[in-house]
């Protein structure tokens, strides 16, 4: 078939990545219930998609610095996660266990403002944000809809207090956790969402999130992500705003073998707000991914983007920041910033932005700085008695702080840094 | 207060350095003892950081020959956090900011480090946030500086006032304060020059670098040594700072110019 003569020659050992997605949907379609679910016709169209689009080689653009070697050396097969110890739930929030197999409602009492999607709504819905963000064709999209078994669809209609936590942890089993998740705040809702999707073992934690803002509606959405040595993960979060509407998203990953995280925003008719603060870390022989793309549709958009990102070891981190103004987009304000720490001689850091500017009337700035660790602020610190080590520990968190602190008051009993960092015992 | 029986606590001897390939040090000799409180003047240039930054022990600068004795042990081979943990402390020209971490996480690690170097025990939080609370007042500073970024966006007076909280917490056998007055106003110089005075003992010394007068109004010297071109080159009692105020820097250049001239005058 096409896709094995297009896959790209470094994959690791194993089954070619070809043959990789053969088996994979072949143990998808055996797994399958042939239910009537929702996903049913997704899955079968994804399937097909998949099994005809080449695997994404370093040939293209969007994953030249991306080797998916580390994802097609995992089990085809598909994973259902067993419980894991998690820390104590934070105050104020509800948190559903993700496995990919059960229901994350059962027994749960939402709070009010919030009920489940389902039936022939859910059948409407369910898609049609990748399709305004122009995400369908993706192939992590595509991966993931050949294999979700579940999806978890919520309504918001007014402000909702309480935090909602949305958790996976793929554990030490083999293979792909797929998890589908999609959010309908209607207009004036607001909502804090935290997902946090962890792994122990050679797995693969597929997850997409489709969000529709209504108009004046809010989300704030964090998402942490601190992965295993051997894990791969491919997060998609799709979403699509009406005017006055708001969107500030935090995320942290790291510690996966492959992480990549693709936020893609669309303003549909511009007027809204978007932020996007990010931090992903790669170290050993990791590779971090962030590919964000913000779309304006119609005028007087905003956004606010801060990606910062540290390489040590041979690890590679990987940015690209997409915005497209069209010329309906006049008076778009937009500020994107990478900032990068190098603390390796063998890591590597590739950002990039990607302006797409059709508009006259915008601002739109762009900057990028790679640095390593400043000599002065490491002996300011080593001259009041800190060791170099420990000083540049601090320097460190310096840096990632300025993101993780955005992160959802929930985050905290995950202990963001220390779990990113590898510092703490699971 | 000069007692001359008192220990020494640091010796400098012909120091030399050199930053990047230009020398800057061209022989440095200097000692301090106990209760003493010596001032460097010279103009800009003249190689006062730099001498700091040497007995502080930052990368940039080689030493290229010479010793410097710090209670009898040679400084020169500590690592930077090991000459601060044995009680050097060094106020910098320019505090570094340093974003991200909060001023009383680093106060805290940092006087913990110092203690474990006086073989005492380490403070827990509460404990520490008594200590600094209690320091604060030496140098009248407001307690939400301790919520901020190390010195990120504070006033040029405000981090030399963090300076010196800094030296009131890791209470320092000799500390080399690099123009501590510089960029105060006069309330400001007051309360630093305070905490100076507040802080110096018949155990410990002081190393004031400046190249005002106005600073040795208010912290008496013992002794006041003249730097030109990285040497020191003449040292007296406190009416030598006077005599600078009153005369200018251009009789140390005209001395300077005769020392090096001498040599070929004579051949
Ligand atoms: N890190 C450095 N890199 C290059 N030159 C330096 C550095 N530090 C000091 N110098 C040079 O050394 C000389 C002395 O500087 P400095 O010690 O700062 O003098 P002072 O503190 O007396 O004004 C100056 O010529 C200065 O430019
Ligand atoms: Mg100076």
């Amino acid at each position: 078939m096409v896709a094995a003569s297009l896959s790209t020659p470094t994959a690791a050992a194993g089954a070619a990545p070809g043959g990789w997605v053969d088996a994979l949907l072949a143990n998808a379609a055996g797994g399958d219930t042939g239910s009537a679910d929702s996903l049913a016709a997704i899955r079968a169209r994804a399937a097909q998609a998949l099994a005809q689009t080449p695997l994404p080689s370093r040939r293209v653009e969007a994953w030249r610095f991306t080797d998916l070697a580390p994802l097609t050396a995992l089990s085809p097969t598909l994973l259902s996660a067993a419980p894991a110890a998690q820390p104590e739930t934070a105050a104020g929030s509800l948190r559903l266990s993700l496995d990919g197999h059960s229901d994350p409602l059962a027994g749960i009492n939402l709070p009010a403002g919030l009920e489940p999607i389902s039936g022939d709504e859910l059948n409407a819905t369910l898609g049609q944000v990748l399709a305004a963000t122009g995400s369908t064709e993706l192939w992590p999209v595509l991966l993931n809809g050949a294999t979700a078994q579940k999806v978890l669809a919520l309504r918001v209609r007014g402000p909702v207090a309480t935090t909602l936590e949305l958790v996976s942890d793929a554990g030490a089993g083999e293979g792909i956790l797929s998890l589908r998740l999609l959010l309908v705040l209607e207009p004036e809702a607001s909502l804090e969402v935290l997902q946090v999707h962890r792994s122990g073992g050679a797995n693969l934690t597929s997850v997409v999130l489709e969000a529709r803002l209504g108009e004046g509606a809010e989300l704030r959405h964090g998402l942490l992500a601190p992965g295993a040595a051997t894990g791969c993960l491919l997060a998609t979060v799709a979403v699509e705003q009406a005017t006055g509407s708001r969107y500030s998203g935090v995320s942290a990953h790291g510690g996966w073998a492959l992480g990549r995280l693709e936020p893609r925003l669309v303003q549909r008719e511009g007027a809204a707000h978007g932020a996007l603060k990010a931090l992903q870390l790669a170290d050993g022989r990791q590779i971090s991914d962030t590919h964000s793309q913000m779309v304006f549709e119609g005028p007087d958009g905003r956004l606010e983007q801060l990606h910062k990102a540290v390489a040590d070891g041979q690890g590679r981190s990987v940015f690209n920041g997409a915005v497209q103004v069209p010329r309906a987009a006049q008076r778009t304000d937009a500020a994107q910033l990478s900032r990068n720490l190098l603390l390796s001689d063998r890591a590597r850091i590739d950002t990039k932005p990607e302006l797409e500017i059709v508009a006259d009337d915008v601002r739109c700035a762009h900057g990028a700085t790679v640095s390593r660790l400043e000599q002065d602020e490491l002996f300011y610190l080593q001259s009041r008695g800190i060791a170099a080590d420990q000083a540049a520990r601090l320097l460190l968190r310096g840096f990632c702080e300025e993101v993780l602190q955005e992160l959802p008051e929930a985050a905290r009993p995950w202990q963001p840094l220390a779990s990113l960092l590898g510092e703490q015992g699971r | 207060m000069i007692r001359p029986d008192a220990p020494v606590l640091l010796e400098i001897r012909d120091l030399t350095a050199r930053v990047e390939d230009q020398p800057i040090l061209k022989g440095v000799s200097l000692t301090i003892r106990a209760g003493e409180i010596h001032a460097v003047m010279g103009r800009n240039g003249s190689g006062k950081s730099t001498l700091s930054k040497v007995l502080a022990g930052h990368p940039a600068y080689t030493v290229t020959g010479g010793t410097v004795l710090y209670k009898g042990e040679d400084l020169l081979s500590l690592e930077p956090e090991l000459r601060a943990r044995a009680g050097l402390f060094l106020g910098f020209q320019y505090p570094v900011e340093i974003p991200g971490v909060s001023n009383l996480e680093f106060l805290r690690v940092a006087t913990n480090a110092r203690r474990a170097g006086k073989g005492e025990e380490e403070l827990d939080t509460f404990a520490f946030e008594d200590l600094v609370r209690e320091r604060l007042q030496v140098v009248q500073m407001d307690p939400a500086f301790l919520e901020r970024s190390v010195n990120e966006g504070f006033s040029g007076g405000e981090k030399k006032r963090n300076e010196i909280l800094q030296m009131a917490l890791l209470e320092p056998l000799v500390a080399v304060l690099d123009e501590t007055d510089s960029g105060l106003d006069i309330d400001a110089l007051r309360i630093v020059a305070g905490g100076v005075n507040h802080l110096a003992g018949p155990d410990n010394a002081t190393l004031l670098i400046t190249h005002y007068q106005r600073l040795l109004d208010v912290i008496t010297p013992d002794y006041v040594h003249v730097m030109a071109a990285g040497r020191i080159l003449r040292t007296g009692g406190k009416e030598l700072a006077l005599e600078l105020e009153e005369r200018g820097y251009d009789w140390v250049d005209a001395e300077l110019a005769a020392t090096e001239r001498t040599p070929a005058e004579v051949g």
